[in-house]
């Protein structure tokens, strides 16, 4: 769907009335576009279940070489599961991962050309920053001279050279992160796995990072799989996401997809907040499409694009930052206008969150960036106020 | 997961526990059904190889279940049971009671105290048992320590050694570190804002200690119950050396049985019937060591 | 609990810890009194402790008990060790739980049938009781304990380090050497520490599972103990105390410097 020149707002209509989705696009990187790629690993009907629980059911993925791609959902999903099958600490119960072409059945983890970055770091205790470093080397029986170059060059790459011989219990959160990363890419992995890299450092702190770890992967040219529960750090760093649910994936796609044009109401709800209308397909007329809704009398005008046939039910999914308020009302014409009353107000600096409440107490949410300091009328408690929203503001979900 | 086989560096423990605990229990068992003989060793039958299966035969048909006949109908094991249970109880009982404080007031402790005085409850563990059963004699004996010093007060002399009370003394003193340790290790980690909850809500400190503190620690009292009333049933150093003729153990019937009168058979029974007596602790403790430890992780 | 402790506290914490300590106490008192008597003090002296080492029958008896507890200790470690690896790391495998019953039951099991149940295998297996009896029997009882100390360790040990290890190429042995023995060492120790005194300590089972020759000190000390207080006992006793209170001393003082080391505040 992405296309070079993308970044310009939605509304844009360029190449020939194809909308260009907003984000921040590697454009030029999309091998799983590319019918002659082939994956770097390949997940095939995966299946694993713990007792009772299923953890992975029948999943198939494809990692490309060079991709950073992010497994994303909530705790439970099966996205740890589904990397330590990878790394080979547990083993799938039915299909296979290949990985560079090879079936990685069998193979312990100490022979899978994959490293990890744990949670915990799970940095050796015992041992100091540099010989962290170089324990993967000596396990494959570099000589001496090689294993110190190459921990040099690794403590470079993440500027802790003058820490080198502090112990673990003496390194701050993200001096550890550095530490795990430059242990688990000294090996020159064919892939890195990263779980959860900055679940323990705050948030500062982990904007920071995330622009490292993008820089690094680019420079290392390494593919990255990172597991996640935070969809901050799935959009910025990854080329794509995996938004898991239940041991299933639930949407593939650039991180800009899956929130601009989520495939379900799963996913719609999972990353960021969303307002679902249920609707039913009233009438097709290209390039619209009309929607009945208890919300609105006059029905939602909205694009006809991925729109199931006239009758159809569906959700309608609208985020708020794509509806605008006001309190004065639309002049006369304009489509999908809801008219309702403040019911709560949630100022977080950047953004002002308003809850507004529909007739039949129905309650939707309106986000708007505060753009200036200053109003002439603050909109308060109780205030009526009219939404609005563009008709390529929402998207159908079958 | 499927059930595999245990791995090599599995085996070597698990061996040597079913050659050097298991089968020594199976032995105990089959010799408890013999009879007791005048040879070396002092039971009969013995398994003849040489006779081959038709000795084997002769074998079985020698074992029989005599001595727990006598075990049941003679009232002096019963009684050595029934009162090995009541002083392990009654012991049990104390050590919590004088337990409880202790661990609670070292939980409440600074840190540093806390340390110190937890090195102070487990340092006797590392001085020999027998040696710290031993000093109560001087303390109790007749002319002991404990006259002196009512005699000092103008009080009457007691003679305390060689009777039940010695026992239980005993019992407590020994085995009170092994109700301090559990009880000190679920009040420690007992986070101290629930009692600062508690007060929030309107809990007096004492209500508080019944309704929040205490019930919380039920896994440790539980743990501390058990580890000190499973050994203690089967004490023998103790019963022995404080204990007179009036303090029967069934410990030390089996050693009387084994050393004194030579009954290696009988002795065996009487271990037996003390063992299935223990089971039910035993396998009650086992699971509360598996709970514990699932909860750790 | 962050509030101090209340009188009640006090007082319970003092008489406990009076209740533990004064027989201890005494004992190392009466091994220096001239007197034979426990109740009259007949003035410092340290005649007990030249006549105790001139007492040969005491002196071998403590040699024999030294060198069974070294031997059994330190084979009771490696197996501890080996089944504390097995019930925390090894997952399910078939007799498991057979596996660890046997393992903690010998904590609990009373020690007259432990010695007795030895006894008769040693018996039926045509061994004479000696020495490595004796050693045989108390590595039996004293690994368990080795067992719980190191699965404690193990329980609360970061699984992921071990998987970290394997994951840079570790075989799970290899991880086992290079990560997770280093680092549970100290549990290993004080496992050691606790058979070793454990052993030294036995009077019961190795009653049952010595023999001629084999008279450890415990057993040599309950005999004496039995005709009656002896003032050479004590000064035995006052000698074990002293190496189990020096022991103890600095092993925390080795561990405080320890961790005075890890707390190097990063510069």
């Amino acid at each position: 769907m992405s296309e070079p020149g993308a970044g310009k707002p939605a509304k844009a209509r360029a190449n020939g009335g194809r909308r260009l989705n907003i984000g921040a696009v590697r454009s030029s990187f999309a091998p799983w576009n590319d019918p002659s790629a082939v994956p770097l690993v390949r997940f095939e009907g995966v299946g694993k279940r713990f007792g009772d629980q299923v953890a992975v059911e029948d999943l198939s993925l494809e990692i490309y070489p060079g991709e950073f791609f992010a497994l994303l959902g909530p705790s439970g999903c099966g996205k740890t599961t589904l990397m330590r099958m990878l790394a080979g600490f547990e083993t799938p119960d039915t299909g296979r991962i290949t990985l560079a072409g090879e079936d990685l059945a069998g193979v312990p983890p100490h022979r899978r050309p994959v490293n990890m970055m744990f949670q915990s770091y799970a940095l050796f205790p015992h041992l100091s920053v540099e010989q962290n470093i170089a324990f993967g080397l000596k396990q494959e029986g570099l000589p001496k001279a090689e294993i110190a170059a190459r921990v040099v060059e690794m403590l470079d790459l993440v500027k802790m050279a003058p820490f080198a011989r502090r112990r673990p219990d003496q390194l701050s959160g993200g001096q550890k992160q550095r530490v795990a990363l430059a242990r688990a890419v000294a090996r020159k992995p064919k892939m890195l796995l990263l779980d959860e890299p900055l679940g323990a450092l705050d948030k500062k702190l982990r904007e920071e990072t995330q622009f490292e770890l993008m820089d690094l992967q680019v420079e290392l040219g390494v593919t990255f799989l990172i597991v996640t529960h935070d969809q901050e750090e799935a959009m910025v760093m990854a080329d794509r996401i995996a938004v898991m649910r239940e041991g299933r994936i639930a949407q593939i796609g650039r991180p800009e997809e899956v929130y601009e044009t989520p495939a379900n109401r799963y996913v719609a709800e999972f990353l960021g907040d969303v307002n679902l209308f249920d609707a039913r397909v009233s009438q097709i007329d290209h390039p619209m499409a009309r929607l009945e809704a208890a919300e609105s009398l006059e029905g939602f005008f909205v694009l006809d694009d991925d729109c199931p046939a006239a009758g159809s039910a569906v959700s309608l999914a609208v985020r708020p930052e794509k509806m605008r308020i006001s309190l004065e009302a639309p002049p006369q014409g304009t489509h999908n206008v809801l008219a309702g009353e403040i019911w709560d107000i949630g100022y977080t600096g950047d953004w002002t969150n308003y809850i507004v409440e529909l007739p039949g107490e129905r309650l939707i949410r309106v986000a708007r960036a505060n753009a200036s300091r200053f109003v002439e009328r603050p909109i308060g408690w109780d205030d009526k106020v009219y939404v609005t929203f563009d008709p390529d503001a929402g998207v159908v979900l079958g | 997961m499927k059930a595999s086989w245990p791995r090599p560096s599995a085996l070597i423990p698990y061996l040597w526990l079913a050659i050097f605990f298991a089968l020594p229990f199976l032995l105990v068992f089959r010799l408890s059904l013999s009879d007791s003989a005048l040879s070396i060793p002092p039971y009969a039958p013995q398994i003849d190889w040489s006779g081959g299966l038709a000795g084997f035969r002769r074998f079985l048909a020698g074992l029989d279940f005599d001595t727990y006949g006598r075990l049941v109908s003679d009232h002096l094991y019963i009684k050595a049971y029934i009162s090995s249970l009541s002083f392990a109880a009654q012991g049990t009982l104390f050590a919590l009671l004088i337990g409880y404080p202790m661990a609670y007031g070292m939980a409440r402790c600074r840190p540093q105290t806390r340390n110190l005085l937890l090195m102070l409850v487990i340092l006797p563990f590392w001085t020999s048992f027998l040696i710290r059963v031993y000093a109560w004699v001087g303390i109790l004996k007749p002319e002991g320590l404990l006259n002196a010093g009512l005699g000092l007060l103008g009080l009457p002399n007691i003679d305390l050694l060689y009777t039940p009370a010695a026992v239980q003394i005993g019992l407590v003193y020994s085995y009170l570190p092994f109700m301090v340790l559990p009880l000190y290790a679920v009040l420690e980690k007992q986070d101290h804002t629930l009692l600062e909850a508690a007060a929030d809500l309107g809990s007096p400190p004492w209500k508080s200690f019944w309704q929040v503190t205490f019930p919380l620690s039920i896994p440790g009292v539980v743990a501390g119950c058990l580890l000190c009333f499973i050994p203690m049933v089967g004490e023998f150093v103790i019963p022995d050396l404080l204990g007179g003729p009036g303090s029967l153990m069934i410990g030390r019937s089996i050693w009387m049985e084994f050393f004194a009168n030579r009954d290696w058979p009988f002795a065996s029974a009487v271990a037996v019937a003390l063992l299935i007596m223990l089971v039910p602790p035993i396998v009650l403790y086992q699971r509360q060591q598996v709970r514990a430890l699932e909860a750790g992780r | 609990m962050k509030r101090g402790a209340s009188v009640f506290n006090l007082v319970s914490l003092t008489a406990g810890f009076a209740f533990l300590y004064l027989p201890i106490l005494l004992l190392v008192i009466w091994s220096f009194n001239a007197s034979r008597l426990v109740t009259v003090w007949g003035g410092f002296s340290t005649r007990w402790y030249g006549s105790l080492f001139h007492n040969e029958q005491l002196m071998g008896a403590a040699w024999v008990t030294l060198r069974v507890g070294l031997v059994s200790a330190t084979l009771a470690t490696v197996l501890g060790t080996l089944a504390a690896v097995a019930l925390t790391r090894h997952g399910r495998f078939l007799g498991r739980t057979l596996f660890s019953g046997m393992s903690y039951a010998p904590l609990v099991m009373p020690e007259v049938i432990m010695g007795l149940s030895l006894l008769l295998l040693f018996v039926a297996l045509k061994v004479d009781r000696g020495l490595l009896t004796v050693t045989l029997a108390h590595t039996t009882l004293t690994m368990a304990y080795v067992t719980v100390v190191v699965q404690s360790r193990l329980a609360t040990f970061d699984r992921s380090l071990e998987e970290a290890a394997q994951d840079l190429g570790c075989t799970p042995a290899r991880a086992f050497w290079s990560v997770t023995l280093p680092n549970i060492l100290p549990a290993v120790l004080a496992g050691w520490m606790l058979a070793f005194t454990l052993s030294l300590d036995d009077l019961v089972v190795a009653s049952f599972t010595s023999g001629p020759g084999a008279t450890t000190l415990p057993m040599r000390i309950y005999s004496q103990v039995r005709l009656g207080v002896s003032p050479e006992i004590n000064a035995v006793c006052t000698l074990l105390i002293g190496a189990v209170a020096v022991g103890v001393i600095c092993w925390s003082l080795a561990s405080k410097w320890r961790t005075a080391a890890g707390r190097q505040p990063p510069a």
